[in-house]
């Protein structure tokens, strides 16, 4: 760990990206392009995750860690299984009306635990989809690229999603239809609506935004005027493919503010949780933090200060209002880097001194909880989430050269679908 | 004759209770020629017009075919909240530790104690506004089923009763179920569980409302096993999902079994006990239980009052047709609290039975929609909502802000180790307006009733920053919105 101490700021985060976008190769199978949800044994696939790495392959192309023949290598088998696998109701399928399963076999492909039609996976799916096809702008495999591309963010059907009604459900299921809880509040969805909206072939209604709009909390907590959302995630996932820097939708002008500056805000919110730390928890300060959504201590419970605490297992976890059980996430801090660069390198180097054992192969666990002492040491999640190697990777590109950004931001579908939204502004404007 | 030892019940306090509430010898009286103001329904609302229509100089005939008190006194607001006070000691016993005594082993519990204390309230409260009160405000009270003869006459009893105008102020009872075999194998309603003897080892609560909430932590918090279903992927569905789901946490944190988006299709016995079968998206499941609250909402008491006859239009599920004066398609006759109001609330119950009085007897115009209802859910903590939510505000185009200040900021919250929740004050955005407001907190009951004072009074964030609060409160909590608000809108030149 002395040795990362050492290194500079560039240099520890280069080599945190690598290790990090290292993982979306070595939990793949090459064959179908299909990236394991996380490094346990028996993981399935999360579709989520292999919108990721689609995106994070122009990364390594970038910094030279992957040769561009063997990312469009890497890009078309995946493309080529989404297109070509089973789309229809049955249960056993890999998707339905362009959607897919949120959990796939990462042999066959094919559905398991019987989990939902994910909307949001799907989404983030299709936005690694998108960006591939911005990438790969040569000939031969790369041509192909940008055909599977179109057509397979074009065989999605958002509108059906609507299921008739102004919101986006959040998926379905072939054994009981569309699960009954739509989207409330700001979170993670602006990109679902963005790619939506954008859609040329079934577009959901311009309603849909607005209404989802209409369940928006705009406050002031701990002195920041902020658009409230709980789960640190929730102000990344969006901004790790769509640069809201100067770009605004009605409620962002009615705020005078926009989605980044939320995001910094956001942050600014956590480290003051942190340093206040109103529960009590081991470790939180100004420069422990990363409440969000991630794996977490379960199935037992603590006397602290006289009160039970419960732990909540993998969990949305949230600030100011909860839930939190003193579990952070070791790589939240750093996939802010874009934000607030500041604040992203204070926090991961306090925890990288305080906690080495957050990293093992230069790679951030999920979930630590140093309140609940195990082995004389934290609570902590074995092996490591796809989710968060892929976001992580990302948002370090998105600092150190905006590269995910700028693809994202060409593609005409992303860019019809935030006019569409009502962005304006910035970038957007011819 | 020796006294019973302190703390017990006295052996005669249900005969005062029912002496207060509807005297066994009752003879109801000869009624008048002609009634300024004949009233369905004793409860809150009946209760508030009758008095406040007596003491204008009225004569007043109050018909009642069960209790004094309605569902509030007997069952409902007065029984629950003494129930959940006993809960909230043996919840704070378990945490004795940290103010340095041992925790005892879990407290036995004698659950004839805690109902007999319940009855002893409910007796002591019964008194302000007794069979015996009421009777001496003058008032003509009859114990008796009504139904309406005409549009200016009701059956009461064997008797005629004519009237100038009416009120309808009949209330509301348990939905009930549209469960396949619930019905056969029994069930408690809010208005049955307060007569249960023993604690059930296992409760099953269906319905994540109100009711449902505060019994299923209080059943908790005395050592039942409870187990909590809900239809919808969260409770209380009228409040901001943050308040919900706090609730939701604590009630898990107490030990409450919760089941969210469940949904139960049926019902059965099996080796003695009660079973729900539940279904959960496709996923069939079973729960086991001693006894079953049934808590899914309420329907109006209407039915039985030939409304049509007076030429009264209703629906089964909402109510009384009312315009906003509170008066019903029959312009002579008006109506009050549950039998009308979307919140089915006492306090809503009393608010409308003083409107509905005046319009009807003293020409008043006054409207319904000029009512801010507060609201609390008494749970731990407590919810307490008042005014617009935030939705509310968006759908009419208001821009909205929220001032929020959460209860582990506020000193005395955290002397008191009572610091979950918040206060959350909406304003309208460039003005200082409130709007409305939403409080978590263990007395979030008393908070909300400030927000009344300054909702009413019409008092902004400005004016609210400078009145000077006790230190330490947990009002303060409001004092600091205010304050976030002021340091937002910086002096100018």
């Amino acid at each position: 760990m002395d040795d990362l101490a050492r290194l500079s700021d560039d240099a520890l985060v280069e080599r945190l990206q690598r290790a990090a976008f290292a993982y979306l190769t070595q939990f793949v199978n090459p064959e179908n392009g299909l990236v394991a949800d996380t490094s346990r044994e028996n993981s399935p696939c999360s579709i989520a995750v292999v919108g990721f790495a689609l995106s994070c392959y122009p990364v390594g192309v970038k910094n030279g860690w992957m040769p561009r023949t063997d990312a469009a290598r890497r890009t078309l088998a995946t493309l080529k299984f989404f297109f070509q696998s089973a789309q229809n109701d049955t249960a056993e399928a890999t998707g339905y009306k362009g959607f897919y399963y949120h959990f796939l076999d990462m042999q066959t492909g094919k559905r398991v635990w019987q989990c939902e039609l994910s909307l949001i996976d799907s989404a983030l799916l299709m936005a690694g989809i998108l960006t591939a096809a911005e990438f790969f702008d040569g000939d031969g495999d790369e041509s192909e690229i940008r055909s599977l591309a179109d057509a397979l963010y074009r065989r999605v059907d958002w509108r059906w999603a609507q299921s008739g009604t102004k919101a986006v459900s959040q998926g379905w299921k072939p054994e009981c239809g569309f699960l009954h809880y739509g989207w409330e509040g700001y979170n993670e969805a602006t990109i679902l609506y963005v790619l939506g909206l954008g859609s040329p072939t079934f577009p959901i209604s311009d309603e849909g935004y607005q209404n989802w709009g209409l369940t928006y909390q705009w406050e002031n907590l701990v002195g920041h005027d902020v658009l409230y959302s709980g789960p640190l995630f929730t102000h990344l996932f969006s901004h790790a493919w769509i640069d809201f820097r100067g770009i605004r939708d009605a409620f962002m002008r009615e705020k005078q503010s926009d989605y980044f500056l939320n995001t910094r805000r956001a942050i600014a919110l956590h480290r003051e949780y942190g340093e206040r730390n109103p529960h009590n928890f081991k470790g939180y300060c100004r420069d422990f933090w990363g409440v969000t959504a991630g794996d977490g201590p379960s199935g037992q419970d603590l006397r602290l200060d006289g009160r039970d605490l419960r732990f909540f297992g993998y969990m949305s976890r949230g600030v100011p209002y909860g839930p939190d059980d003193g579990t952070i996430a070791p790589w939240a801090m750093l996939a802010v880097l874009p934000f607030d660069a500041k604040a992203a390198l204070a926090g991961t180097r306090h925890l990288l001194e305080s906690y080495p054992q957050v990293l093992s192969e230069d790679r951030f666990s999920s979930g630590f909880n140093p309140t609940l002492a195990v082995d004389g040491t934290g609570w902590l999640s074995d092996g490591w989430y796809g989710l968060d190697q892929g976001l992580l990777a990302m948002m370090i590109e998105n600092h150190r050269s905006g590269l995910i950004w700028s693809l994202f931001g060409k593609s005409p579908y992303v860019r019809a679908g935030l006019k569409r939204a009502g962005f304006e502004g910035g970038w957007l404007q011819p | 004759m020796t006294d019973a030892p302190a703390g017990m019940a006295k052996p005669n306090d249900e005969d005062v209770f029912l002496r207060r509430v509807h005297p066994d010898a009752w003879r109801n009286p000869p009624p008048k020629e002609l009634y300024d103001f004949a009233i369905i329904g004793a409860g809150p609302a009946g209760i508030v017009a009758a008095e406040l229509a007596a003491r204008s100089g009225y004569n007043v005939a109050l018909i009642e075919r069960n209790r004094i008190g309605g569902n509030s006194l007997n069952v409902g607001s007065v029984p629950s909240k003494s129930i959940i006070k006993t809960a909230r000691v043996y919840a704070a016993m378990r945490e004795v530790e940290a103010y340095g005594t041992p925790q005892p082993d879990e407290p036995p519990l004698d659950f004839a104690i805690v109902m007999d204390r319940m009855r002893r309230i409910r007796t002591r409260i019964a008194e302000y506004h007794s069979v015996e009160k009421l009777a001496g405000l003058g008032i003509d009270i009859f114990f008796a089923n009504a139904r309406f003869e005409n549009a200016g006459a009701m059956r009461v009893g064997d008797s005629v009763l004519r009237f100038r105008k009416a009120l309808i102020a009949t209330g509301a009872r348990p939905r009930p179920p549209e469960i396949p075999g619930l019905d056969d194998i029994g069930y408690l309603t809010s208005t049955t569980i307060f007569d249960l003897a023993s604690l059930p080892k296992r409760l099953a609560v269906i319905g994540g409302g109100p009711l449902g909430c505060e019994m299923a932590q209080a059943f908790c918090r005395l050592g039942s096993h409870v187990i909590i279903v809900q239809n919808d992927p969260k409770f209380l569905p009228r409040e901001e999902r943050d308040a919900a789901e706090i609730l939701s946490r604590s009630m898990a944190r107490d030990g409450v079994e919760i089941w969210l988006n469940t949904t139960v299709v049926g019902a059965h016995t099996a080796n003695g006990a009660r079973v729900l079968e539940t279904i959960s998206n496709e996923v069939k499941g079973e729960i086991e239980a001693d006894e079953i609250l049934l808590s899914i909402g309420r329907v109006p008491n209407l039915e039985d009052l030939a409304l049509e006859a007076a030429g009264i239009s209703f629906d089964r599920d909402r109510g009384l047709e009312v315009d906003d004066f509170l008066r019903t398609t029959n312009p002579d006759v008006y109506a009050a609290g549950d039998a009308c109001m979307e919140l089915k609330f006492t306090n809503a119950a009393e608010a409308s039975g003083r409107i509905a009085t005046r319009n009807a007897l003293g020409g008043a115009q006054e409207t319904r929609r000029a009512l801010s209802i507060p609201w609390c859910t008494y749970s731990d903590p407590e919810i307490a909502h008042i005014g617009m939510n935030v939705q509310d505000a968006r759908l009419q185009s208001i821009p909205v802000k929220s001032f929020t200040v959460m209860m582990h900021d506020v000193d005395r919250a955290i002397t008191d180790s009572q610091d979950f929740g918040f206060v959350k004050i909406h304003i309208a955005e460039g003005t200082e307006k409130i709007l409305g407001a939403t409080i978590v907190s263990s007395r979030a009951s008393e908070l909300i009733n400030e927000m009344a004072v300054i909702m009413s009074a019409g008092v902004g964030m400005n004016d609210l920053a400078n009145i000077v609060h006790t230190y330490p409160a947990e009002s303060g909590a409001i004092v600091l919105a205010a304050l976030a608000y002021v340091r937002d809108h910086r002096i100018t030149d």
